[in-house]
């Protein structure tokens, strides 16, 4: 849970809005460290969570948690967590024969819970198409946000540069622009446009989407951030500790 | 902390801190010692080295247990392949398992161009080897004149001080030697041999990829690399070695075709070979002729799937080949990705402008640096001009094209 950015979304442990659609996409750059400021978020706000780890296992996430100060494997003894190992269970699939992935993840929403977090662009490396997985995100935001009253966390990741008429990217394009209509709250993560820079690894863009009576509202704000070893740090553009 | 005698056999017998304390020192490292490896100072996890020094750095230390690197093979596969070998021959010295699997060569051919270690305070286990202590000439040894303090010492030294050094020299103008290599255990997969087993219906994977897959499954399983095996005195890593994956050789349309059919079949076997790799003692290095892919959302893809990526770019053949910037160095070396291993910030390399240079006894990586300019002329040919666009996929955006260096 990273101070700054509880205090940019103005959420705390205490209170944050229920049946929320989070989506935490990047371009060219590595948002995962966002997953585990949401994740030690609703860890310390007692909240069940279901995580869905595709990329990473168990302990990696458990080391880095450590470090924020929250302790998985105690939450998973105390049932407060399901981690679901994406990648233990993929080898069973992947060897013998091959199942349809998006269909397995559908068993995992019987849970009754809060968070649920995923990796999705893995999944359309996997082969599963962009199709599926909206349909897949719709029906977690159907049961999860509206019925359960959670909120739902997804990282998507997209490797376009940006053209459209790239006809072979379509699937992770039409999967973001999918993804960024039906929610609620996205933090995109890039890298600094003009290169490289040791001391400033990125820039996100927040953006609300609330909708009011009168129509659909956006509010969007720009911020620079840098990863450290215990959390991450984020400041407006050109307000950095190097640069001041 | 004495506790008190437990036997009074001696009523004056000294009390001894040593014997007698009920302290016992806590081993801090829980992992196994394996030779061959050592424990990162950044995050605590297990290495093993490349072969080459200078990439062992590049990777901050060392290659971690159970992470894949790609290698984008360079235009004629020359320095890419080289980089294989010295993988492989490390994995010799180091008394690891090897498997090497490929498409194109005969892995046995690939384990014949292994080169020879540099191995003077080392010795191997060879059978007509003179200890290096006497002098003398084997018969004369019973009695030895000058040297008689070593006369009770062992006369070979046993093969586990080769494990004491992490990373070894090898010089690439001679082959291993065969009794060396034979030492060492290798698995083979060459892929025309491999009989062809039909594909489940909706596989995206091709059978060559997941024949490959199933047969380092069945490796692991059956040498006992898997981590959740039962813990015996002696583990040991395996190290595997693809060599040119993706390649049309494959039964891979990626490098063929701008929309290829069977684009996700790489990166479902790349998900598969990172899962397995995460539950056993294994590394991977899997080469990749990149230079022929055209989908760059694929390339993409294929480089976040594995943990660390590096790019090779040779001046063979090029227009580089002749400039006097580059003659110095064989190629540029780019750093795709460096890996997060249960820490939130990666280590990528400082600099991103690094050049590689293939000597006899080594493989050196440094930084790329303007010579001084001592001609009469004033005009130096800029950096901006001749490097290319080199994108980092890194938190850094689309590179622009070049640095542009003020010309006085």
């Amino acid at each position: 849970m990273y101070t700054e950015l509880n205090s940019i979304l103005n959420t705390t442990p205490d209170s944050f809005t229920q049946g929320e659609f989070v989506l935490l996409s990047d371009r060219q750059s590595d948002a995962s460290f966002l997953i585990h400021h949401f994740l030690s978020l609703y860890l310390r706000a007692r909240c069940k969570v279901c995580f869905v780890g595709l990329v990473q296992s168990f302990n990696h996430y458990s080391a880095i948690s450590q470090r924020l100060g929250v302790s998985l494997t105690q939450a998973k003894e105390k049932g407060q967590l399901v981690f679901l190992e994406g990648q233990k269970e993929s080898l069973s699939v992947l060897i013998p024969q091959e199942n349809d992935t998006g269909s397995q993840a559908m068993d995992f929403l019987r849970d009754p819970s809060v968070g649920l977090k995923s990796l999705y662009d893995v999944l359309l490396s996997l082969g599963v198409s962009a199709g599926a997985v909206l349909d897949f995100s719709h029906y977690c935001r159907a049961i999860v946000c509206s019925q359960l009253q959670g909120n739902v966390v997804m990282l998507v990741r997209c490797d376009g540069e940006g053209e459209e008429d790239e006809g072979d990217d379509e699937g992770s394009e039409r999967l973001m622009k999918g993804l960024t209509h039906q929610c609620s709250l996205t933090l995109h993560v890039q890298g600094l446009p003009t290169g490289y820079c040791r001391d400033i690894h990125g820039q996100v863009e927040v953006c609300w989407r609330r909708r009011r009576g009168d129509g659909q509202y956006t509010q969007k704000k720009l911020f620079q951030y840098k990863v450290h070893d215990k959390g991450a740090s984020f400041f407006a553009p050109g307000t950095s500790s190097a640069v001041l | 902390m004495a506790a008190p005698m437990s036997s009074v056999g001696k009523p004056s017998a000294e009390r001894s801190p040593f014997n007698n304390t009920s302290f016992q020192k806590k081993t801090r490292s829980k992992l196994i010692s394996i030779p061959g490896t050592r424990p990162s100072v950044q995050n605590g996890q297990l290495l093993v080295s490349t072969g080459v020094t200078s990439l062992d750095y590049l990777l901050g230390g060392g290659l971690a247990v159970g992470t894949v690197l790609l290698i984008e093979e360079d235009r004629y596969d020359s320095y890419s392949r080289m980089i294989l070998k010295y993988f492989l021959a490390e994995g010799v010295v180091c008394r690891h398992e090897l498997y090497v699997a490929a498409a194109q060569d005969n892995p046995d051919d690939i384990l014949q161009e292994l080169p020879a270690p540099i191995l003077d305070d080392v010795a191997m286990h060879k059978p007509a080897e003179q200890p290096r202590l006497s002098r003398e000439p084997p018969d004369a040894l019973d009695a030895m004149k000058i040297a008689w303090r070593y006369q009770n010492l062992p006369k070979v030294q046993t093969a586990l001080a080769s494990s004491s050094r992490f990373g070894h020299y090898y010089d690439v103008s001679k082959t291993m030697e065969p009794e060396i290599r034979q030492a060492a255990k290798c698995h083979r997969f060459y892929l025309p041999e491999h009989p062809t087993q039909s594909s489940p219906p909706h596989s995206t994977m091709l059978e060559s990829y997941s024949a490959l897959l199933k047969s380092l499954q069945e490796v692991i399983n059956r040498e006992g690399f898997d981590v959740a095996a039962p813990m015996s005195n002696s583990r040991n890593i395996l190290r595997i070695g693809l060599h040119s994956l993706g390649s049309a050789l494959w039964g891979d349309d990626l490098c063929c075709h701008d929309n290829p059919k069977n684009g996700r079949a790489l990166t479902t076997f790349l998900y598969g070979l990172r899962a397995l790799l995460r539950s056993s003692l294994s590394v991977a290095v899997v080469t990749l002729p990149s230079h022929l892919i055209q989908d760059r959302a694929i390339m993409g893809s294929i480089t976040r799937l594995c943990d660390n990526a590096i790019a090779l770019e040779s001046f063979k053949g090029s227009e580089r080949e002749t400039n006097p910037l580059y003659k110095d160095y064989h190629g540029l070396i780019h750093v795709r990705q460096v890996p997060h291993l249960n820490c939130l910030a990666s280590k990528l390399p400082d600099h991103k402008d690094l050049a590689f240079k293939l000597k006899r006894k080594q493989f050196s990586i440094e930084r790329l640096h303007l010579p001084p300019d001592l001609s009469d002329t004033v005009s130096r040919v800029s950096r901006g001009e001749l490097a290319g666009a080199t994108t980092v996929a890194s938190a850094c955006g689309s590179g622009s094209s070049g640095n542009k260096h003020l010309d006085f």
